[in-house]
C-alpha cells in the first residue's frame, strides 16, 4: 500500500442493519402449530414411500419428493441425543445463562426435535435420558408452546 | 475432469481486528499478493469469483464491495455465497467449461465487524428452530457431544487439537493466534458451551485470501511452479439437526469418497501426505478426519495422541495452524487450499512437512458441517 | 472434456404478490417438482444443485443449506451463487459453467425470492456502500428514475415513451398464466398513474413478488436423450463493475454494451436485430425497454423508442421482447433473472404455448441487477458449432 495514508486514524462507522421481516409459516406449519396450540399436540408428517415420520413436519417427502404425506401425532415423550449447556451469555439466546439445548429423538419418529431442557440440573443431563414436553399456559402458536423439555415423570 | 492448477496464492495476515482495512482494501491486498506469487498481471486474468456472504458482511450484494478490487473491472466474474472452497470449485469450474484460460477466485471475511452469534442464528429456520437461539457455538457443541457419546472420543483428546494447532500457528507467518498451550490450559478456560471450551473454539478474525486457477495451457506460462487439482467434491446433508446423525459426518464421507475416486486415491490413508482440515472447532479435526476415512471410526483421538498429525507426525494435519490459528469465516477454506499449495511447493518454511507431494484441502459450510468441499491437490499432473 | 450445455426442462411457481400457503421450502419445492416434470426426470438424475436469492430478503443465512428439503440437494453438491438482482441469470451462468466443465452432467438451478417477507426497499438499500451512499440513498427506485431522465436529456424522449414499453408488457402478461398481474393498461392509464420519481410513474415499474423458478441443464451427452429440443447455451457473459452512485454512466447501461458485444463476437452474429427472434430482457421499469435494447445493439443509440412505437416487438413484430410479460408483470428478484432465461429456453424448445414466438432460432435473456450490472446468455436452436 502507499505511504500516503501513513498517520491517519482509521474511523469506524456504527450501523445496524434492520430489516423487519415477517415469514409466512405455510399451511404445513399453521397446521402444526395451530394443533399445539389448541390441542397441546405434537404432529408430524408421514411418507409412507421412505416409511419415516418427519419432524418438523414437511408439506412434501425432503427425500422422494413425495406430496403424498399424512398426519401422525406423537406422544410428547424423547430420548436426548445430543446436548450442550450454553454458559457464556450468547447475543442470540432469548434466556439468561446458562440453557440447556438439546436434540431430542421423539418417540415414534426417524428424526429429531431441537428444543430446550429445564427442570434439571446442567450436570444432571445425559445422552439417552428420557424426557417430555412442558406445554406453555399462555400459547401463541410458535415452538414456544413447547415451554421447553424437562426429565420424563 | 481435464487438468488445471493452482498456479498463485495471495493470503493476508490472518488478524483479529484490522480497523484501517475495508473490504475492498483486503481483496485488493490478497489479489495483488496472488499476481506477484504467480508472476501475472491483472490483464492475464480472464474470469473472477469472488466469495462472500451477506450477513457477515452486513451489506444486501456483498459481492459488490470486492469486484473491481479483485480485479474484476470489464471482466467476466460472479460471486459464492458460502465457504471459499465452495467458490474455488465454481472457479475450476469456469475454468474447464473452455470459457476462461484463468480464474481468480477470493474469498473475504472481516468477523469483527459483526456479531457472529446473532449471524449464524439466522441460519436456523425462522419459524422451528431460530428463536431457541442457538448460533454456531451451540450448535457445534451439540454435535460434539453427539460425536463424543458415540466415539468415546474425550475431553482431553479434544483439547490437545488446541495445543497442536495453535502451536503450529506460532510458526506461521498469516496466521493470528500462535500460543504454546498445556492440555490444561484448554480445558481450564471458561466453559463456553459444554463441551467446548474457549480454547476449543476457533476465534473471530479478519482475513482475505485469493488463489489463480489455470487450465494446462495457461498453467505452463507464468513463473510459478502449478499445484495440479487432482480431485474436488462437495455434498449437503439434510438441513434440520434431526434428520442427520449429528454424530456423524455422512455428507463429508460423500464427498472426499469421490474426490479420492477422481484423483485415483483408493487407500486415502497411505496416499494422503498431509491435510488442511476446517477445524472451526478442536472435535472437527478428529471427527472430519474420520468422516473422510484418514482416521479409523472413533480412532483419530488416540492417533493425535500418538503424534500422528503433528508436523512430523505420519499424516500431519492443520501444519499451518488451522482455523484455530486464525478463522476468516468465509475465506477459512480458500486458506486451506492456500496452505495446501504452500506445503506442496515446499515454502512452508517452519511448518514445512516432509513429505507433501498429495495433500487434502477441506471447507465447510452451514451449521455443524452440513456442507462439505474435499480438495485433493498434488505436485505431479 | 469442455462440454457444450443445454436446458432440458423449466418449471415455474405461478407468481403472486404472496403466498402465505407455503414457506420458502416449499415455494423452491413445487418450481424444482415442476422442472423435473416437464424433463421427465427424477431428482436422482441430477448430479449438483445451484441455488440464488437475496439473503436481506428473507433473512435467512446459508440459503443453500436451509433450502435442501425443498431443492432435492440433501446428499447432493450444492452451491449458492448470488448476485443481487442479477442472480437469477447469473446462477443459470453457473449452472452452464458446472455442465460445461464436465464435472456434473445435469445440473438444476433454482431461484427464489419471498419478497413479501420483508421490506424490499430497505434491505435493498443496504447494498450501498454504508459509508458514502447508504445514508443518502432511497432504494431502487431513485437510481432508475436518474438513468431515465439523463436518457431524455440526451435524445429527447418523453414518459409517454416510456409508457408504451408498460402498455406491450403489461398486455404480453395476459398470455402467461405464471404471471403476477395479467392486466392490460392503456397508456393514458400508465401516464395517470403516481408519478414515483419523475419521470416513472407507478405504472412503468415492477411489483414485488413471491415466486421460484428452476431449470434443469444437461451436457451434451444426455441433452438430446431428455429432450428433442433441447435450448443450448451458445453464450454467457456479463459485467459488474463497481459503482458508487455518482460514477455511472446515467442514461447509457455499458455493462449491456460490452457484455452484448462480446457473446455475439463469440457466436458470429453480425445483426443481432435480425438474427435474434425474441428477447426475455430483466426490465424492471419501461424506459429501460427503451435504453437498454440499444446498448445491446438491437437499434442504433436514441432510435430505441421509434423502435418500440413501431411495434416491432410486440408479439407478431420483427422481434417481440417480452412475450412472458417481462419483469412489470412478475418480480420475485432471486428468481427473476432465471425466469428470462426459463422463458426463453420455452421459446426456443417450442413450449411457450400461448406465448410461443414462431421460429425461434435464437433468444436472448438478461440479468439486471447490483450497480448497473448486465448478465446475458444466448440461446439456439441448433447444437453450437464451437
Amino acid at each position: 500500500m502507499s505511504n500516503v495514508f501513513k498517520g491517519v486514524e482509521p474511523l469506524v462507522v456504527k450501523s445496524k442493519i434492520s430489516v423487519p421481516y415477517h415469514w409466512w409459516a405455510g399451511e404445513t406449519a399453521s397446521a402444526f402449530f395451530i394443533k399445539l396450540r389448541d390441542e397441546q399436540k405434537i404432529s408430524g408428517t408421514w411418507c409412507a414411500a421412505c416409511k419415516k415420520l418427519f419432524l418438523p413436519p414437511r408439506k412434501t417427502c425432503p427425500l422422494c419428493f413425495s406430496a403424498q404425506i399424512e398426519w401422525k401425532t406423537v406422544q410428547p415423550v424423547g430420548t436426548v441425543t445430543a446436548f450442550t449447556v450454553v454458559r457464556r451469555q450468547l447475543a442470540a439466546m432469548p434466556r439468561k445463562a446458562p440453557v440447556i439445548y438439546a436434540m431430542i429423538k421423539i418417540d415414534g419418529t426417524e428424526t429429531g426435535l431441537l428444543h430446550i431442557l429445564d427442570e434439571v440440573k446442567p450436570g444432571d443431563v445425559k445422552i439417552g435420558m428420557r424426557v417430555e414436553a412442558k406445554f406453555a399456559e399462555v400459547r401463541k402458536a410458535t415452538i414456544f408452546d413447547i415451554e421447553y423439555f424437562r426429565p420424563a415423570r | 475432469m481435464d487438468k488445471a492448477a493452482i498456479i498463485g496464492i495471495g493470503m493476508t495476515k490472518i488478524e483479529a481486528r484490522r480497523d484501517d482495512w475495508t473490504f475492498a482494501d483486503m481483496a485488493f491486498e490478497a489479489t495483488r499478493k496472488a499476481l506477484e506469487d504467480a508472476g501475472m498481471t491483472i490483464g492475464d486474468i480472464d474470469n473472477v469469483i469472488t466469495t462472500s456472504n451477506d450477513f457477515w458482511d452486513g451489506r444486501t450484494i456483498s459481492c459488490m464491495a470486492v469486484g473491481d478490487a479483485s480485479g474484476a473491472s470489464d471482466k467476466n466474474v460472479s460471486c459464492v455465497e458460502g465457504d471459499g472452497t465452495f467458490g474455488a470449485l465454481y472457479g475450476l469450474a469456469r475454468t474447464l467449461s473452455g470459457s476462461y484460460g484463468t480464474t481468480l477466485v477470493t474469498a473475504h471475511s472481516k468477523g469483527s465487524q459483526s456479531v457472529s452469534s446473532l449471524i449464524t442464528n439466522a441460519a436456523f429456520d425462522p419459524i422451528y428452530n431460530r428463536a431457541l437461539g442457538l448460533d454456531m457455538i451451540g450448535a457445534c457443541a451439540l454435535q460434539a457431544s453427539a460425536y463424543m457419546h458415540r466415539t468415546g472420543t474425550t475431553a482431553r483428546q479434544l483439547a490437545q487439537v488446541s495445543v497442536k494447532n495453535h502451536g503450529n500457528a506460532l510458526k506461521n507467518p498469516v496466521a493470528q493466534l500462535g500460543m504454546k498451550l498445556s492440555v490444561d490450559d484448554v480445558l481450564k478456560s471458561e466453559m463456553i458451551a459444554d463441551p467446548l471450551h474457549k480454547l476449543d473454539c476457533s476465534p473471530v478474525s479478519d482475513g482475505c485470501c485469493a488463489i489463480i486457477i489455470a487450465n494446462e495451457d495457461r498453467a505452463k506460462k507464468y513463473k510459478g511452479k502449478p499445484v495440479w487439482i487432482k480431485g474436488v467434491s462437495m455434498c449437503a446433508d439434510a438441513y434440520f439437526f434431526g434428520d442427520r446423525d449429528l454424530s456423524t459426518a455422512a455428507s463429508l464421507s460423500k464427498a472426499a469418497k469421490q474426490a479420492f475416486a477422481q484423483a485415483g486415491i483408493n487407500d486415502p490413508s497411505s496416499q494422503i501426505d498431509f491435510a488442511e482440515l476446517y477445524d472451526a472447532f478442536s472435535y472437527q479435526e478428529l471427527m472430519w478426519l474420520e468422516g473422510m476415512g484418514l482416521a479409523g471410526d472413533g480412532a483419530a483421538g488416540k492417533m493425535l495422541e500418538e503424534g500422528a498429525f503433528d508436523i512430523g507426525g505420519k499424516l500431519p494435519v492443520n501444519a499451518s495452524g488451522g482455523l484455530l490459528g486464525g478463522h476468516a469465516v468465509i475465506a477459512a477454506g480458500l486458506y486451506r487450499i492456500a496452505e495446501v499449495v504452500r506445503q506442496i511447493r515446499g515454502e512452508a518454511g517452519a511448518y514445512q512437512v516432509k513429505k507433501a507431494r498429495t495433500g487434502l484441502a477441506h471447507g465447510v459450510n452451514g451449521l455443524a458441517g452440513q456442507s462439505h468441499c474435499v480438495w485433493i491437490l498434488g505436485k505431479d499432473k | 472434456m469442455a462440454k457444450r450445455a443445454a436446458i432440458v426442462g423449466t418449471g415455474q411457481t405461478f407468481h403472486k404478490s404472496h403466498r402465505p400457503d407455503v414457506n420458502g421450502q416449499e415455494l423452491i419445492n413445487e418450481a424444482v417438482s415442476r422442472a423435473l416434470l416437464d424433463a421427465n426426470l427424477t431428482m436422482k438424475d441430477i448430479d449438483a444443485i445451484i441455488i440464488g436469492n437475496m439473503d436481506h430478503f428473507e433473512g435467512i443465512n446459508y440459503v443453500d443449506c436451509w433450502s435442501v428439503d425443498g431443492s432435492g440437494g440433501t446428499m447432493k453438491p450444492v452451491m449458492k451463487i448470488t448476485t443481487g438482482g442479477t442472480t437469477g441469470c447469473t446462477i443459470a451462468i453457473g449452472g452452464y459453467h458446472l455442465v460445461a466443465s464436465g464435472m456434473f452432467d445435469k445440473v438444476l438451478i433454482v431461484g427464489w425470492e419471498k419478497n413479501s417477507e420483508s421490506d424490499t426497499s430497505g434491505a435493498i438499500t443496504t447494498a450501498f456502500d454504508p459509508i458514502w451512499d447508504r445514508l443518502v440513498f432511497a432504494g431502487a427506485i431513485s437510481g432508475l428514475a436518474a438513468e431515465a431522465q439523463a436518457y431524455i436529456a440526451r435524445y429527447g424522449a418523453t414518459d409517454r415513451d416510456g409508457a408504451r414499453v408498460s402498455v406491450r408488457d403489461r398486455k404480453h402478461a395476459l398470455n402467461n398464466p405464471h404471471a403476477q398481474l395479467r392486466k392490460e393498461v392503456s397508456l393514458e392509464e400508465v401516464l395517470a398513474s403516481p408519478m414515483l420519481a419523475d419521470p416513472i410513474h407507478l405504472l412503468d415499474v415492477c411489483p414485488r413478488t413471491d415466486g421460484a423458478c428452476a431449470v434443469i441443464m444437461a451436457s451434451e451427452d444426455s441433452a438430446e436423450k431428455i429432450t428433442k429440443t433441447p435450448d443450448w447455451i451458445w453464450g454467457t457473459g456479463n459485467r459488474h463493475p463497481y459503482a458508487y452512485l455518482g460514477d455511472a454512466d446515467y442514461g447509457r447501461l455499458t455493462s449491456m454494451e460490452r457484455t452484448a458485444k462480446e457473446i455475439f463476437k463469440k457466436a458470429g452474429i453480425k445483426e443481432p436485430r435480425k438474427e435474434i427472434n425474441v428477447i426475455e430482457l430483466y426490465q424492471p421499469y419501461s424506459f429501460a425497454g427503451i435504453i437498454w435494447i440499444e446498448d445491446m445493439g438491437i437499434v442504433p443509440p436514441g432510435k430505441g423508442a421509434e423502435y418500440i412505437w413501431s411495434g416491432a416487438t410486440d408479439m407478431g413484430g420483427e422481434l417481440p421482447i417480452n412475450p412472458s410479460g417481462g419483469v412489470i408483470s412478475c418480480n420475485p428478484i432471486g428468481a427473476t433473472g432465471l425466469i428470462r432465461c426459463a422463458e426463453a429456453a420455452m421459446q426456443v424448445m417450442g413450449k411457450a404455448e400461448g406465448r410461443q414466438v414462431p421460429d425461434v432460432n435464437h433468444a436472448v435473456s438478461t440479468g439486471f441487477g447490483g450497480c448497473w450490472w448486465t448478465d446475458m446468455i444466448l440461446h439456439g436452436k441448433k447444437k453450437p458449432n464451437y
